[in-house]
């Protein structure tokens, strides 16, 4: 009876150990949280979405890059800081069974068309010149703001873009092409300007890896549906629709999106992870050797979301200093701060040159 | 001639008249020569005329830029000069020393930056004797007077400073308080009676002055995005970036319009707490303001009920999701393009009232409000409860605008970058005056501005450079010359007035060299025309050159082969 009782005695204690040091620890996990924060360096979150193909039998392109613009417009990154370019020819085609809508799943689950879509460059806008154009910011003075990449040096952009690629290029609306030198030079010339901090590229086309062999500027990350030689499929026809509806590496990362909130740890190894080739019948690469992090401190939402630094306001000004009171105002909390500055050892410095 | 005569009459028949024998090099058939030359003309003309031509107009139109002097900015000294003005009054110092007034120190020292810029900060000291009004104002009562007294006669330029210095047992500052910062640009620093008296001094004035203008750490702060980053700061991360303007919203916002009737008199605040704050600080930039209120609008997050104090908090890390579910709301900024800064007052619900901030020991906030770098900040506004008592809903609410305005202008000094100075020992601080900003705050905030300005132009203007460097078919346009050149110019001026102490005149041109080689840089016809692999050149220039080239050149070899042979043969016969 004793030692039973011992017993449950020695258990509950180790019990409440084990409770009390989980909570220090996710005490201290919260504070490191925040102190993570403030690791990534940036303070705001841009995202430019492309979708090259158009005509109906392209569907599955503008389905992808939609079903990624929820993703990261769930995840915070408001439309304001969206460049979404769209041939956009899809939902009121005159072959779409179901008008004002794309599906990008069977069963026509989701709709990711929806009524607040807010396309920057949509239909015969979307061409190599526009594009390099946002992402170098030489843009005409007239253009308005919703059409422009205003980021500066602390921006974090994810750029997406799918289509119908090859070796070294991407087609644009069938009529031209962009190579893989002109992006990575469209790269630097951003990276001069500092017009980013940290860059994720992400491509789902045939052959993506080539499009992203040539970058040569600092920060970048570069994620490839496929390798050199290899096709990207695309994922499951819709019957009612007629066309495919999505393409498998979109598919998958869509599903891994899903389980990502505002506030998840998740990292980009997992992101690499994503559609093996059992699932995708193409390898996806992934290209980190210019990106100065280690990837498994990235957080997702460090591309995907916008999570903004705060700070707590503690200081106020005084608005209407009492002139009869000056003595009281001098004392201020400044006085603390106002702390040793040690005066310089004059030889070290070689200040004096009296 | 003849030999032409002779082969029509061979041809038409008639006596065959015995032709002089073919001797090597001279009587070649006329057809032959006239065809050899005509194939060297064309030749000739192709070559000459047409190469040329074809290399000029197919060439792309690049006006010549400064390369040279672009490349000499980057070894630029910068020289950040600050005139300081000592005033002795009578029994500061010893006589003997005072006999040597006026003379000038300077102390120059070298800011010790991992930049490719040297930068030196140099106090320069003159030293003079106090006039007679201001030994008078000096020996008044308290320094309030004292102040009001010596700011009547002169305006201070921007950048400089004055120090009075004031005899040792002087009862004008506190006992144990060895120097005093005003908020406009003086200071006052206690005299010794020492034979080392102006050594002494110096150095007091040197720490004061340092507090009031220029330190390493504006400096780093300023030059944050060109060092190589050694250690994340977030101070280094918060100010706003150097811009030509900024836009102000303020923004009220109630989520539950049926309990809270809410009036703010955001017109008279603006009018008499941020208009004089923001023409205090209107040398930095244009400033515009605008508000808004908004129903309806909730934060992103729920707050938890705290049962101790029957309130409800937000903890800390939950903050950095509040903003981004408001942002879509506050519609701001479709017109200008300068950054935004955002303030947000928040009422909360019914439902959620009182509502407090806590920081990440779990205490609530002071103040109840937090902000976000670049953005703006948020406030929340708890209402009184006692409001709640008589009336039905919804209750009137007036929001107390001082209180709101003192956090909201602190948050608006600390987004600007305008960081509490470091003070020295014993040193008196009389703190900012009514608009919130003292003058002297604004002049290191002009510093740090130039020197930022100054950094970015000249990496715009090298990043230019190289890309013109090195992708040769962008076409340079006059108008993008004359931006280059405008810019190259402002730099070297700016550079100048700083060494010179001219605050506002080097401010200016910093902002002109920024813009114009923002201009530049920026252009749209900069566009680099679009990418031609060598292969494609060839398949574009072949069809046009070849069917012309290759009769030319088959010509050509065989002019040569045969006067190679002519050449040949002379020495065989003989």
């Amino acid at each position: 009876m004793v030692a039973s009782c011992f017993l449950r005695k020695c258990l509950t204690a180790l019990a409440g150990l084990l409770l009390l040091s989980f909570g220090s620890l996710a005490a201290s996990q919260i504070e490191d949280q925040t102190e993570q924060f403030f690791r990534s360096g940036h303070t705001n979150n841009w995202a430019v979405l492309v979708c090259t193909s158009r005509f109906w039998f392209n569907y599955r392109h503008v389905a992808n890059t939609l079903s990624v613009y929820r993703s990261v417009k769930r995840l915070g990154i408001p439309d304001s800081h969206i460049v979404l370019m769209l041939a956009d020819d899809m939902a009121c085609n005159p072959r779409n069974p179901k008008p004002a809508t794309v599906f990008s799943h069977k069963n026509m689950e989701l709709n990711v068309y929806g009524d607040d879509v807010e396309v920057d460059y949509r239909s015969y806008e979307v061409t190599v010149e526009n594009f390099l154009r946002v992402l170098t910011g030489r843009i005409p003075p007239s253009t308005p703001r919703s059409k422009r990449l205003l980021s500066d040096d602390r921006s974090n952009i994810l750029i997406y873009m799918t289509g119908h690629g090859g070796n070294g290029f991407l087609k644009f609306q069938d009529s031209e092409e962009i190579t893989n030198i002109e992006l990575a030079d469209a790269f630097e010339q951003m990276w001069q300007k500092r017009r980013y901090n940290e860059l994720l590229f992400i491509i789902d086309t045939c052959q993506g890896a080539s499009m992203y062999e040539r970058f040569y500027s600092p920060n970048i990350m570069a994620l490839a549906s496929s390798q050199v030689g290899e096709d990207s499929l695309s994922h499951q026809p819709d019957p009612a629709i007629g066309v495919h509806l999505m393409d498998r590496y979109t598919f998958y990362v869509l599903e891994f999106l899903e389980e990502i909130n505002p506030a998840s740890q998740t990292n980009m190894n997992d992101l690499f992870q994503v559609c093996p080739k059992s699932l995708c019948v193409s390898t996806p690469g992934h290209r980190t050797d210019l990106f100065q992090r280690d990837p498994k401190n990235v957080l997702i939402t460090d591309f995907f979301g916008s999570v903004r630094k705060v700070e707590i306001t503690t200081e106020t000004i005084r608005l209407q200093p009492d002139l009869g009171n000056m003595e009281s105002r001098f004392l201020t909390d400044l006085q603390q701060k106002g702390k040793i500055q040690p005066p310089q050892d004059i030889r070290k410095s070689g200040w004096m040159r009296n | 001639m003849r030999v032409a005569g002779a082969r029509l009459r061979q041809v038409w028949g008639g006596q065959p008249s015995p032709l002089p024998a073919p001797q090597v090099g001279t009587s070649v058939p006329l057809e032959v020569v006239r065809g050899k030359r005509a194939a060297l003309f064309f030749a000739a003309v192709a070559i000459v005329l047409g190469l040329p031509l074809w290399w000029k107009t197919t060439e792309t139109y690049r006006a010549p830029l400064p390369y040279s002097e672009i490349s000499g900015l980057n070894a630029l000294q910068l020289r950040l000069m600050v005139p300081v003005t000592v005033v002795f009054t009578r029994e500061s110092v010893p006589s003997d020393a005072q006999e040597k007034l006026p003379f000038t120190v300077v102390h120059e020292r070298e800011i010790p930056l991992k930049y490719k810029m040297k930068i030196k900060c140099r106090f320069q000291k003159a030293y003079r004797r106090a006039l007679d009004h201001e030994e008078e104002a000096l020996s008044l009562g308290s320094m309030q007077e004292a102040e009001t007294m010596l700011a009547e006669p002169q305006e201070q330029a921007e950048g400089s400073l004055t120090v009075y210095v004031i005899p040792e047992h002087s009862s004008l500052l506190p006992q144990d308080m060895m120097s005093y910062i005003g908020p406009e640009r003086t200071a006052v620093v206690r005299g010794i009676m020492h034979r080392e008296a102006f050594n002494i001094v110096g150095r007091r004035v040197i720490q004061v002055a340092q507090a009031m203008s220029l330190t390493e750490d504006v400096l780093a702060a300023a030059l944050a995005d060109h060092l190589p980053e050694d250690k994340w700061s977030s101070d280094k991360r918060r100010p706003l970036k150097s811009s030509l303007g900024y836009e102000i919203t303020f923004s009220l916002l109630n989520p539950d319009p049926k309990s809270h009737d809410v009036h703010w008199d955001i017109e008279g605040a603006v009018r008499r707490y941020v208009q004089p704050f923001l023409s205090a600080l209107s040398a930095a930039g244009n400033f515009s303001v605008d508000s808004q209120i908004l129903y309806y609008a909730v934060l992103g997050v729920n707050p938890r009920f705290d049962p101790a104090s029957s309130s409800y908090y937000l903890a800390a890390h939950s903050l950095p999701h509040v903003i981004n579910p408001v942002e879509s709301r506050l519609g701001s900024s479709a017109a200008s393009l300068y950054p935004v800064l955002n303030f947000l007052l928040y009422v909360p619900e019914l439902a959620h009232s009182p509502l407090y901030i806590q920081d990440k020991d779990g205490a609530p906030v002071a103040t109840n409000a937090f902000h976000s770098p670049r953005w703006g900040g948020i406030m929340v506004y708890n209402v009184d409860p006692k409001a709640y008592n008589a009336s039905k809903l919804p209750v009137r609410v007036e929001v107390d605008m001082e209180q709101v305005m003192e956090v909201f202008l602190a948050q608006l000094r600390l987004l600007f970058g305008i960081a509490q100075p470091q003070l020295p020992v014993k040193c008196l601080f009389s703190g900012p005056k009514s608009e919130g900003l003292t003058t002297w705050e604004l002049d290191r905030l002009l510093w740090a501005r130039s020197v930022e300005n100054l950094a970015t132009a000249t990496t715009t203007l090298t990043s230019l450079a190289q890309l013109l460097g090195k992708i040769s078919n962008i076409v340079i346009k006059d108008d993008v010359a004359s931006e280059v050149y405008r810019a190259v110019a402002a730099v070297q001026k700016a550079a100048e007035e700083l060494a010179s102490g001219h605050l506002a005149s080097a401010f200016t041109a910093s902002q002109e060299a920024v813009t114009s080689s923002e201009r530049a840089f920026f252009d749209p016809s900069l566009l680099h025309l679009l990418y031609f692999p060598d292969d494609q050149k060839f398949a574009i220039y072949i069809p046009l050159f070849l069917p012309m080239a290759v009769p030319i050149l088959l010509s050509l070899v065989k002019i040569f082969l045969e006067t190679r042979k002519s050449w040949k043969k002379p020495e065989k016969i003989d």
